[in-house]
């Protein structure tokens, strides 16, 4: 018997099923000289892929596929937009940098599209198993994407780094789920949800050990104290646009299986997953903020940033479970992932603009940026200090909701967590303000006046525009993002 | 006139932000016209603020020229703006002092000079100066609070002096702490009071309603935290020097006028009324803080060598009297707190252009090395002694009434308007500080006279006797007459503010002492 298929539902994914096999054919029958057109065949993929996400929107209904496993409904199709977004803005990041390096163009496409369905299917799926298939779907192409400059040491590293651990997180998580399907007997998050709610059930210490082992696995991903350790290393070594990808997209990637599997699978449970994310949340923050006061290079001050960034995100969820906070922690999570993805993503992107003039991303190269570039001083100057949530830019409302999130909870340790995210914020502004200082407070080197001459590519213009704007309008007016939060989870 | 009605204050606040979007657009090369789009922009607000004055009811009681709209629904924040008799001298002071900083800046931009740069922060200073003031919503308040922060940090680390970076961050850091103690506060405000909202009107009425008082206090602090680091007051006042020393002179003066005042504001707008049973008990140590900045400011004052850094410890002392008619939480010492802000705003500002134009001259502000300004350039020497006048509280100039009502409403905040009936060793305590604030106009005397005898009388030292000294400029003629008129006009005629601000202030205040009893 087949099962009823609802084509509508699954149309994001078939849509960008199929531009993944354009791109890929493309690249075999086209000549040499006209793989740049792969970059423009991925981006109208992903625009294409945004209409069915649109019209679904429109119609409103939520559907159920596949006994409940994948769901379509205004949470999934919120972060679906946010995924085919990120991606385009990725995409337009990559174009030149890819073209003009020595690289594979139709195969990084390939892979970079591949792991966006992982995501989109993601925001859909409700089932462990459907999580764990997701999961790989992102994770697997972005190892190799990691390691794209194959003749460059760093970015061996970093992807055999990402790849290992990577894997062993995998194998850590299969083996948690593995224990709740053994102790509730289904893979359904709603299943498990109402397992635990049974009257007369009673958290075992195993279903512990296993809802544990589950979150660690996602910890990894979502590179959380302590398991970080890859993320300075893989962020530095990747070329830059996979580290964008990397800390935006494969990240929320993460952070959306966690909330749907918390949200809607063990959110009864508190008890055995509040500690466990409260001591991650602390642990990333503190140390995150700390670690990223000393560096030196942008792109790895941004790498614990990120880790950082995570740990603002995961404070929210770390109070679901108390008091009536659930509904607005969980839209805490959404609406900061959302800005932390533009703002991020704007970051990496005047980064890559920058690193195509002075070849280096050191801090130090970005003095007296101010004066040879301003424009892309001014938008860098936008991003960070949107990112050390500095009202009227988007960060501030980033932060308003976590901190919303932590007097809705109410108790003691929620007020401790709150009181640590405070602080870290304040800490955060140093490092953040340090390159705004360099750039504007220190003189040029005689040699970046000529260096900064060169223009900047349009495809790279517009991602940083689009990202501008988005940050700026959406810090004036958060009224679009919260809504979209709102939605997600009040419909 | 219900269009202007509904619209004033929008205009008020966004004309400036839409000037510096035109200014983005014009290329950096064409300064004068760069300056003019400035001149302009800063004019039309200050001309609807002349409007607002017009069309201001004097005797009404309540918000004004209302707006009250949809922001983000999703946190019950509203765009809600409105101003009170306490809102309108200190939203027009801020728009009259952009207009003359534009005009002081039109041939004096500092190293390295980038008009159009310098501008668009000045006018987006006006943004944030201009909705702190008109603000009647918690998390709109915020955010222009916060708005400030950004142009200020860039105007003091970019054009600032040797130590920039330095004062720059510490700037930004205290006042970033302060306001997220604050912004933690409002949300508990939020979640605590009888009626969940944001809406300053609505929690001014409740007057913490369903706020236990030990609750009030905690809350009370961390409010005192993000107003008085902005002040600042002692011990919280450690990076007011530094950063009006290295800043340029515009953001000095922007600093010591507008942006001092939006702390003592928020006492007055936030703090009191929503917390009242928290400020009652916080209000004898407010005052003793206050009584000590004045001592201390004025002490500082004593033994500084540099012109701008003792103007600066000035300003710690005057915003002293300030805090200290605040903390009399009596309507005659709030009228006097926000005359003494209105006054501290021109005369401060004044003396700070003064110190920017005398180092342009002579190129040092060490008090040591400079003298004679008198015989060398006499308008600007007497425009000095003036201003020293006019600051340390003489009778006839602005600053007195300031100062003095502050001074006298500490001797008996137990009148029928007081909150402290039963309490004589508040009333005694109170009756300590108003000995002390009297030593401190005794000091303030001391360190101005001393100020303008080392700057403007004998002969100017050896290097600098040959020196061509331009007497003033007129674009400072132009900037500098205004103020000197108000400074004069207020003293004066003391009611042309009073008359303003009287019935508010009588509002917030009797509505506290209807809670406390």
């Amino acid at each position: 018997m087949n099962p009823h298929v609802d084509f509508h539902a699954i149309a994001p994914e078939i849509v960008l099923t199929a531009a993944i096999l354009v791109v890929l054919v493309a690249d075999l029958i086209w000549p040499e000289r006209s793989r740049w057109t792969s970059s423009r065949i991925a981006s109208i993929g992903v625009l294409a892929a945004m209409v069915p996400v649109i019209t679904l929107a429109v119609d409103g209904t939520d559907r159920s596929l596949f006994d409940g496993a994948f769901v379509v409904d205004n949470y999934a199709l919120a972060l679906q937009g946010f995924f085919l977004a990120v991606a385009y803005v990725v995409i337009l990041m990559s174009a030149d940098y890819i073209s003009e390096g020595d690289y594979y163009q139709g195969e990084y496409y390939f892979l970079m599209l591949t792991s966006v369905l992982g995501m989109v299917v993601m925001a859909s799926a409700r089932d462990l198993v459907s999580i764990f298939v997701a999961l790989e779907t992102i994770t697997i192409p972005t190892f190799v994407l990691a390691g794209w400059r194959k003749h460059d040491e760093g970015s061996n590293e970093a992807a055999i780094k990402y790849f290992l651990i990577g894997v062993l997180s995998t194998a850590i998580m299969l083996y948690g789920m593995s224990l709740v399907f053994g102790e509730t007997g289904t893979t359904l998050l709603s299943g498990i949800a109402d397992y635990i709610r049974r009257p007369g059930t009673e958290t075992t210490p195993l279903f512990a050990v296993a809802i544990f082992l589950t979150l660690g696995g996602f910890a990894f991903k979502v590179s959380a104290v302590p398991f970080h350790f890859w993320t300075p290393d893989t962020y530095q070594g990747a070329p830059t646009p996979v580290t964008a990808f990397l800390s935006v997209a494969s990240k929320a990637g993460g952070f959306v299986a966690m909330l749907s599997i918390i949200a809607f699978g063990f959110f009864p449970s508190q008890d055995s997953w509040q500690p466990a994310l409260w001591i991650l949340a602390a642990a990333s923050m503190i140390y995150g903020n700390l670690v990223a006061l000393r560096q030196t290079n942008i792109v790895r001050m941004l790498a614990y940033s990120s880790i950082a960034q995570g740990g603002f995100i995961l404070v929210p969820l770390a109070v679901a479970g108390d008091g009536h906070a659930a509904i607005s922690s969980f839209e805490a999570v959404v609406i900061y992932i959302l800005i932390y993805g533009a703002m991020n993503l704007g970051a990496f992107a005047v980064v890559i603009a920058v690193a195509r003039r002075t070849r280096s991303a050191e801090i130090s190269s970005y003095s007296g940026l101010g004066q040879t570039a301003p424009a892309l001083a001014v938008t860098l100057s936008i991003f960070l200090l949107s990112l050390a949530g500095i009202p009227p830019l988007a960060g501030w409302f980033a932060k308003f909701v976590m901190f919303r999130a932590v007097f809705d909870a109410h108790t003691a340790s929620s007020v401790v967590l709150g009181v640590i995210a405070a602080v870290a914020s304040v800490i955060a502004f140093f490092y953040y303000a340090a390159v705004v200082r360099v750039m504007w407070f220190h003189d040029p080197a005689p040699e970046s006046v000529t260096e900064m001459r060169q223009p900047v590519p349009a495809a790279l213009t517009v991602a940083i525009a689009l990202t501008t704007i988005v940050v700026v309008v959406v810090g004036i007016y958060p009224q679009f993002f919260a809504r979209v939060g709102e939605l997600a989870f009040r419909a | 006139m219900n269009w202007f009605d509904d619209w004033a204050l929008t205009l008020a606040v966004f004309l400036p932000a839409v000037g510096m979007a035109i200014l983005l657009f014009v290329p950096r090369a064409q300064e004068q016209l760069i300056k003019i789009v400035a001149l302009l922009t800063s004019l039309a607000t200050l001309g609807v603020g002349i409007a607002l004055l017009a069309d201001f009811d004097y005797n009404g009681r309540g918000l004004q020229f209302t707006v009250n709209e949809q922001w983000i629904p999703v946190i019950h924040s509203r765009y809600h703006l409105g101003i009170d008799g306490i809102s309108l001298p200190l939203l027009v002071l801020s728009m009259f002092i952009t207009v003359l900083c534009v005009i002081y800046s039109w041939n004096h931009f500092p190293d390295p000079h980038n008009p159009k740069a310098f501008l668009a922060l000045v006018l987006l200073l006006e943004v944030g100066m201009n909705g702190t003031f008109a603000a009647q919503d918690l998390i709109l308040f915020f955010v222009f609070f916060e708005i400030v922060l950004l142009p200020m940090f860039f105007m003091i680390g970019v054009w600032g002096g040797p130590n920039r970076e330095y004062a720059s961050i510490k700037f930004f850091l205290f006042t970033l702490f302060g306001s997220a103690m604050m912004l933690l506060s409002f949300l508990a405000l939020f979640f605590l009071s009888k009626v969940q909202t944001f809406d300053m009107v609505t929690l001014t009425h409740l007057h913490g309603a369903g706020i236990v008082h030990s609750t009030q206090v905690l809350l009370f602090a961390g409010l005192f935290l993000g107003f008085a680091i902005k002040v600042p007051m002692w011990p919280l006042h450690t990076w007011l020097p530094d950063a009006h020393t290295e800043a340029p002179t515009v953001g000095s003066v922007l600093l010591a006028a507008i942006l001092l005042k939006m702390g003592a504001y928020g006492f007055i707008r936030i703090a009191l009324p929503m917390l009242p049973s928290g400020a009652q008990t916080w209000a004898p140590w407010i005052g003793l803080l206050a009584v000590i900045g004045i001592i201390y400011g004025a002490l500082g004052c004593l033994a500084q060598r540099d012109m701008k850094r003792l103007i600066a410890f000035s300003s710690i002392a005057h915003m002293g009297f300030v805090m200290l008619g605040i903390a009399t939480l009596t309507s005659f010492g709030i009228n006097a707190a926000v005359f003494g802000m209105v006054a501290h705003g021109l005369i401060t500002g004044m003396l700070f252009f003064l110190a920017g134009s005398i180092q342009e001259r002579y190129n040092t502000r060490e008090l040591s090395r400079l003298g004679g300004l008198l015989s060398q350039a006499p308008y600007l020497g007497w425009i000095l002694g003036f201003c020293a006048m006019a600051s340390l509280g003489l009778p006839g100039l602005a600053g007195f009434w300031g100062e003095f009502p502050a001074i006298l409403s500490a001797y008996d905040p137990t009148n029928p308007n007081g909150l402290w009936g039963g309490s004589a060793g508040t009333l005694w305590t109170f009756r300590v500080y108003m000995v002390i604030a009297a030593i401190g106009t005794v000091l303030a005397a001391g360190y101005l006279l001393w100020m303008f005898q080392r700057v403007a009388f004998g002969r100017a030292r050896a290097d600098f006797l040959d020196l061509h000294v331009h007497d003033v400029h007129v674009s400072e003629w132009i900037a500098w007459i205004p103020l000197l008129t108000l400074i004069l006009a207020l003293g004066i005629y003391p009611n042309l503010l009073f008359k303003m601000t009287d019935p508010a202030v009588t509002q917030i205040v009797g509505g506290i002492n209807r809670v406390l009893g």
